[in-house]
């Protein structure tokens, strides 16, 4: 345990020295003395739209997949028997058997210009809406698979399982009795939901927004297979590592995930999330 | 006390299953408006489920249940007019004790000013004054059980429903509890229905009560009327201690083999020279065991026709050393014919 913890941060701050040193542009060395002209770089327009663009969708994925993770976890935490909770189970965890990338892939497919999706939404007659969304300059594209809206949708689902386990976790936590005591003071099952079962299932949502969260920072993947030309930051970090050998570079957009993530989790035990831990 | 009018709560052939087992079956009772009704009974006899059925936790497979007249069989828990302390208090882990006991007028849109006073008489009634701002994870559970009341009572119910609220608590404290929910019910006039499986308890607090077993109701009663005359062997047997006699044994005391009880105070311990009067019984035994217990002595008595009989002295003017001397010794068992209960069989 010590040994993984030395590991671990160890290597943590070796990638926050070397976000200090900086690239020699004439001989492409590394030069180990310590700046801030890496983070001056960084800070350029042309970055920052890849970091906002890249913290945007990390939010608007988290978001989606709270708001389809919580009806399911309600549903197999109250409602669902035994049964069919065991089948919702094996419905949520089965994808991730398969890889990962298998899975991007084959959504490459479902998406695609000539794919199944497009295929049924013009024969549901939307293609209307689709060109419409596809026209809109910020998430369209020429396809839905290469588009922000296809990243968008193949992240929700990768994800989806992350956030629907803590928050089924969560809500099984809250004993029936207070759902009764609510009920009996007078709230309508949606006054009960608002007032009780949200606060307490609260620390789930933040379990899983994490995982969501920064999962889809990190993931270079997605992006690269499906999407337009326009970069996210797993993207980048891979690109100034690998090809161009700028590791300072991709040592300080790596730490702007940890930066975002240190923040959102103080925030979060800043709202109590951790306090019923 | 009043005892005319509506009653304030009634059960009409109610009847709930669970898969195979009827947990209550054809019950019909009338609680009295105003009045400390307590279902007794062991675990498993249907008390907690009739107390959920009238919250609305539960609807009723057949039957009908009625508040002060109306019938609120289809009725979800928050259309009722009564409200639950339940056993494990249910206390929002997430609000502050104020939040907790406010909760009931911050639902019904109840203005802050308002809400605020009602919370402070509430507080000052179950005597929990400054502890507004606590988490109910930092209380101990005697104050838990009074955040709970008050939760309940701020609301003004007709009603209030009570399951074992005393069931997590020490004797002691237990005991304190007893006398202050007693003197609170009198206080706020609220008909109080109150789920126990502790004998004491029922007899101490209710001013009527129906024993449960095997989701039936046995029977309904004053704490004296139950206690002194119980209606069948197993009521006799739960409420207090008695000794059940019937068949041979009944026939050699009484002549005649109808089962009855007879509770162990009611039996006089005497020398084996005393002499019975006309309208009272006497047979001999040998003390088998004594069991010294401060207010009073309980005596095992192995009677020569054959059975054991529970036979409780008053220490008036024995000590334990004198009551230990007994063991072992022949006496005479003497009681009066009255005192024997004729037990119906029950089924």
């Amino acid at each position: 345990m010590l040994w993984m913890g030395g590991v671990y941060l160890g290597s943590l701050a070796t990638l926050l020295l070397n976000s200090f040193f900086y690239l020699d542009g004439f001989t492409g060395l590394v030069v180990r003395r310590f700046t801030l002209s890496t983070y001056q770089q960084l800070f350029t327009p042309s970055n920052m739209d890849i970091v906002f663009r890249t913290a945007g969708m990390a939010l608007a994925v988290t978001l989606a997949t709270i708001i389809l993770a919580f009806p399911l976890s309600y549903y197999m935490s109250r409602y669902a028997s035994k049964r069919q909770k065991g089948l919702l189970y094996l419905a949520v965890l089965l994808p991730l058997w398969s890889s990962y990338l298998v899975r991007v892939y084959a959504w490459k497919l479902i998406l695609a210009k000539e794919g199944i999706l497009s295929w049924f939404i013009s024969h549901a007659g939307a293609q209307g809406l689709l060109d419409a969304l596809l026209s809109n300059p910020v998430i369209g594209g020429s396809s839905l698979s290469l588009s922000p809206i296809g990243i968008f949708v193949v992240f929700t689902y990768v994800w989806l399982p992350y956030m629907i386990l803590p928050i089924h976790a969560a809500l099984e936590r809250v004993p029936r009795s207070l759902l009764e005591a609510s009920s009996d003071l007078g709230a309508k099952p949606l006054q009960t939901a608002w007032n009780v079962i949200l606060p307490l299932s609260f620390p789930g949502v933040v379990a899983g927004s994490i995982f969501t969260f920064s999962l889809t920072l990190g993931d270079f993947i997605v992006p690269s297979v499906l999407g337009n030309s326009s970069f996210f930051i797993g993207q980048v970090v891979l690109s100034h590592q690998g090809t161009s050998g700028n590791i300072p570079l991709a040592a300080a957009f790596t730490m702007i995930p940890i930066v975002i993530m240190i923040v959102y989790l103080l925030i979060a035990r800043k709202l109590g999330a951790f306090e019923a831990l | 006390m009043a005892y005319a009018g509506i009653p304030a709560v009634e059960l009409r052939s109610v009847s709930r299953a669970f898969g195979d087992v009827r947990a209550v079956d054809g019950v019909n009772l009338s609680i009295l408006d105003g009045e400390f009704f307590t279902m007794l009974g062991p675990s498993g006899s249907g008390k907690t489920t009739c107390l959920r059925m009238i919250a609305g936790f539960e609807r009723p497979d057949a039957g009908m249940i009625l508040l002060h007249g109306q019938d609120v069989s289809a009725l979800p828990p928050y259309e009722r007019s009564v409200n639950t302390v339940f056993q494990d208090y249910a206390l929002f882990p997430h609000m502050t004790v104020g939040d907790n006991i406010a909760y009931g007028l911050m639902i019904k849109k109840v203005p802050v000013a308002e809400r605020q006073r009602r919370v402070a008489e509430m507080l000052e009634l179950v005597r929990l004054q400054g502890l507004e701002r606590r988490k109910p994870s930092q209380l101990s559970g005697g104050q838990r059980q009074r955040v709970a009341l008050a939760r309940a009572i701020i609301n003004n119910p007709r009603v209030l429903l009570l399951d074992e609220p005393l069931g997590a608590l020490d004797l002691k404290l237990r005991q304190q509890m007893q006398l202050e929910l007693k003197a609170i019910q009198q206080r706020v006039g609220i008909t109080f229905v109150y789920v126990t499986h502790d004998q004491e308890e029922a007899l101490t607090m209710s001013d009527r009560l129906a024993v449960f077993n095997l989701g039936k109701v046995e029977q309904v009663g004053t704490p004296a009327e139950v206690y002194e005359h119980p209606a069948t062997p197993f009521v006799a047997s739960f409420v207090g201690i008695s000794n059940l006699v019937s068949g041979e044994v009944a026939q050699a005391l009484t002549g005649s083999p109808a089962a009855f009880s007879i509770r162990p105070e009611k039996i006089h311990l005497a020398a084996l020279e005393a002499c019975a009067e006309l309208d009272e019984i006497a047979v001999d035994g040998v003390v088998r065991d004594v069991i010294y217990l401060g207010l009073y002595t309980r005596y095992l008595v192995a009677l020569d026709i054959g059975v054991d009989l529970v036979v409780a002295q008053q220490n008036l003017h024995t000590s334990s050393m004198d009551v230990m001397a007994v063991r072992g010794q022949r006496v005479r068992l003497i009681w009066k014919r009255e005192h024997n209960q004729e037990l119906s069989a029950s089924d």
